[in-house]
């Protein structure tokens, strides 16, 4: 497949406004300001695009929730966080080519009639957050963004924010408090951001890879876009491959490709000569998947038919030298960490998976506690929380222990009792792994 | 590239912080992006962690008073998120990814080897206040693992040798 998205790697100085622009660059915010947002949003219904940030939610129809009437203002952020492990697509984007989620950002503010967009950037991205001020600073200075942009008499400014260490500020409502200037916790759907967002305004939230789409569907039209991939999972994805391969990185492929080919062609293979054991099709979110389901293809459709999902596009790779139990463990260290505490199945289920595999690791496991395990996924998923993170750690850890069962079995059956001075009962006080691995 | 090291303001100077004319100004520019004030929050403790190399109380009543916040609601932002520093950090702060990608593709032998260079575990310095380690979550680098990263700068694909190498720049750099 031609490269779309990630056209700019390995071209010079691709970061400059000047080479942007040389390569065709914001003739799709002129054609959006020539035909209006109304056309906008029907280009990117046509195109099918989904959002890249995990739900696959459909563009154009997030775009066409905002109230028509409503009085003003509105605001578009775009969605920078990127903390879902195994998830680097992102940053590969706005290194190369920052003008292209510049220009996405203005179209997508366009059609939803926002005057003011926000990308909200994860902390430790400095570097990344300093490229985007740069490209932003360009444009204004050529008169793409700001007051009156080209004589069109709509205004967009587009400012950088920083976010300070919190996967969970990656979740839209979660996101949007932080924005704010509080403490990053998710609120309750609905009322749903499109309608009621960012200081009480209609707000569209979408990925930075979703926004670079945008410019494309602009200047080559839906029909192009929607040939690329398969229908309903339109147009070039990247896909984010770390682990045990040959060459990690991030890869521009068509929606639909098999994870065999994401791993044997185009990754080269286990590292090692190892054989493949599991992989995570969407980051550490999704449920695992195993060896002989590396044939399944890489898309939203066909990821929930095989009950998992294809998430940010993070694959990975796991060889059988691993032991599920540590892997388990180090994703349910994470959940733990990051949780932001207000609902209880998700805080307390979290730590409490996390004490069993530590425990667990440590050698002294007990015969009842995969199915423990089980249970307290259970009674965290599916609704019973008010955002998804509850189900971001029970569905991974529940899908560890129904595949990968013989692991767990293995380490309890050769454990020993806990030692007789501690109590056998939770919290776990011994050794904290913390590394699961 | 050379990480710079931070400048860390000692305790005594940060119980009382007034802020100066630039630094004013340049909250004053933050606020004006945002329909709130309260919105400034992050960017201003952003710019005060710069200028100060951490969060002291001080700062937080500072703040406080100039986002027309209560110093208790400033606080409970800044214990939220990981990055701000709440006690004065080392030179230079040694942040490694402790998540799954880094974990199996040598990270955890990158912390054992740091732990017995540095005679130090996660979240402590050493005693001349050069480094300090911290374990932190996926750094979105995952590609490229084991990821480190030093005050503002990414250090990727390490190995102990290169590690080493880093760790003796940075102490020239001291
Ligand atoms: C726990 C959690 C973490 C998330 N983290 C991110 C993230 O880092 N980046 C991102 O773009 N979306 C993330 N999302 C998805 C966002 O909530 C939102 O769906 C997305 O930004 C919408 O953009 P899209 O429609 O372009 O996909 C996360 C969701 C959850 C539940
Ligand atoms: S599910 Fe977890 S992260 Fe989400 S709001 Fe509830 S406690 Fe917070
Ligand atoms: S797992 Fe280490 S950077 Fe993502």
């Amino acid at each position: 497949m031609e490269s779309v998205l990630l056209r700019a790697r390995g071209v010079s100085d691709s970061r400059s406004i000047a080479t942007y622009l040389a390569a065709g660059g914001y003739e799709g915010w002129k054609k959006a300001l020539g035909v209006g947002p109304d056309a906008v949003v029907k280009e990117v219904l046509d195109s099918e695009l989904r959002g890249r940030g995990g739900a696959g939610f459909p563009t154009g129809r997030k775009w066409s929730f905002v109230p028509k009437d409503h009085p003003g203002p509105r605001y578009l952020i775009c969605n920078a966080d990127e903390s879902e492990p195994g998830t680097f697509k992102d940053r590969e984007i706005i290194e190369h080519d920052p003008h292209q989620v510049i220009e996405g950002i203005a179209i997508a503010s366009f059609a939803i009639k926002a005057n003011t967009a926000y990308i909200y950037i994860r902390g430790e991205f400095v570097r990344w957050a300093k490229i985007l001020e740069k490209a932003i600073a360009e444009a204004r200075a050529q008169g793409l963004l700001g007051t009156n942009v080209l004589s069109s008499g709509f205004d967009l400014d587009i400012w950088v924010h920083r976010g300070a260490g919190a996967y969970i500020c990656g979740e839209e409502t979660a996101l949007i408090e932080s924005l704010e200037g509080k403490r990053g916790f998710p609120r309750l759907k609905p009322p749903f951001p499109a309608v009621v967002g960012a200081f009480g305004k209609p707000t569209v939230v979408n990925n930075v890879e979703t926004l670079a789409c945008v410019p494309h569907i602009m200047t080559r039209g839906a029909t192009w876009f929607a040939s690329i991939g398969r229908p309903r999972n339109t147009g070039p994805k990247l896909f984010c491959v770390s682990g045990h391969v040959n060459r990690p990185g991030v890869y521009e492929l068509p929606l639909g490709v098999t994870f065999r080919e994401i791993i044997e062609e185009h990754c080269g293979g286990i590292k090692g000569g190892r054989k493949l054991k599991a992989f995570f099709p969407g980051g550490s979110s999704a449920p695992i998947m195993t060896a002989e389901e590396v044939d399944v293809r890489a898309d939203f459709d066909a990821c929930a038919e095989a009950h998992t999902m294809l998430g940010s596009g993070g694959v990975i790779v796991l060889d059988d030298s691993v032991d599920m139990v540590n892997v388990a463990d180090n994703i349910a260290h994470f959940y733990a960490h990051e949780s932001c505490g207000q609902c209880t199945p998700c805080r307390e289920g979290s730590d409490w998976c996390a004490d069993i595999l530590d425990r667990i690791a440590a050698g002294h496991g007990r015969s009842a506690d995969p199915d423990t395990l089980l249970r307290i996924c259970r009674f965290s998923s599916e609704g019973m929380t008010i955002c998804p993170l509850g189900d971001a750690y029970a569905l991974p850890i529940s899908s560890m222990v129904n595949k990968f069962r013989a692991d767990f079995e293995r380490r309890i059956a050769g454990a020993s009792p806990l030692p007789p001075k501690k109590l056998p009962v939770l919290p776990w006080t011994g050794p904290r792994p913390g590394f699961g691995i | 590239m050379t990480t710079c090291p931070l400048v860390v303001a000692p305790p005594e100077t940060t119980a009382n912080v007034t802020f100066d004319k630039t630094m004013d100004d340049r909250i004053g520019e933050v606020m004006r992006r945002y329909p709130t004030r309260r919105a400034a929050l992050l960017p201003v403790l952003w710019l005060c962690q710069e200028r100060f190399g951490w969060i002291s109380p001080g700062v937080i009543s500072a703040v406080a008073e100039r986002l027309g916040d209560s110093p208790a609601f400033v606080d409970g932002v800044v214990s939220f998120y990981t990055m701000y520093h709440t006690s004065p950090p080392a030179r230079y702060v040694l942040q490694v990814c402790t998540t799954l990608s880094c974990s199996v593709c040598g990270g955890r032998e990158l912390v054992e080897h740091l732990k017995a260079k540095l005679g130090v575990g996660f979240g402590e310095k050493t005693p001349d206040g050069s480094f300090q380690l911290v374990g932190v979550q996926c750094l979105g680098a995952c590609g490229n693992a084991p990821v480190i990263q030093v005050n503002d700068d990414y250090y990727e694909n390490l190995t102990p040798q290169r590690l080493d190498a880093m760790l003796d720049e940075l102490r020239e750099g001291r």
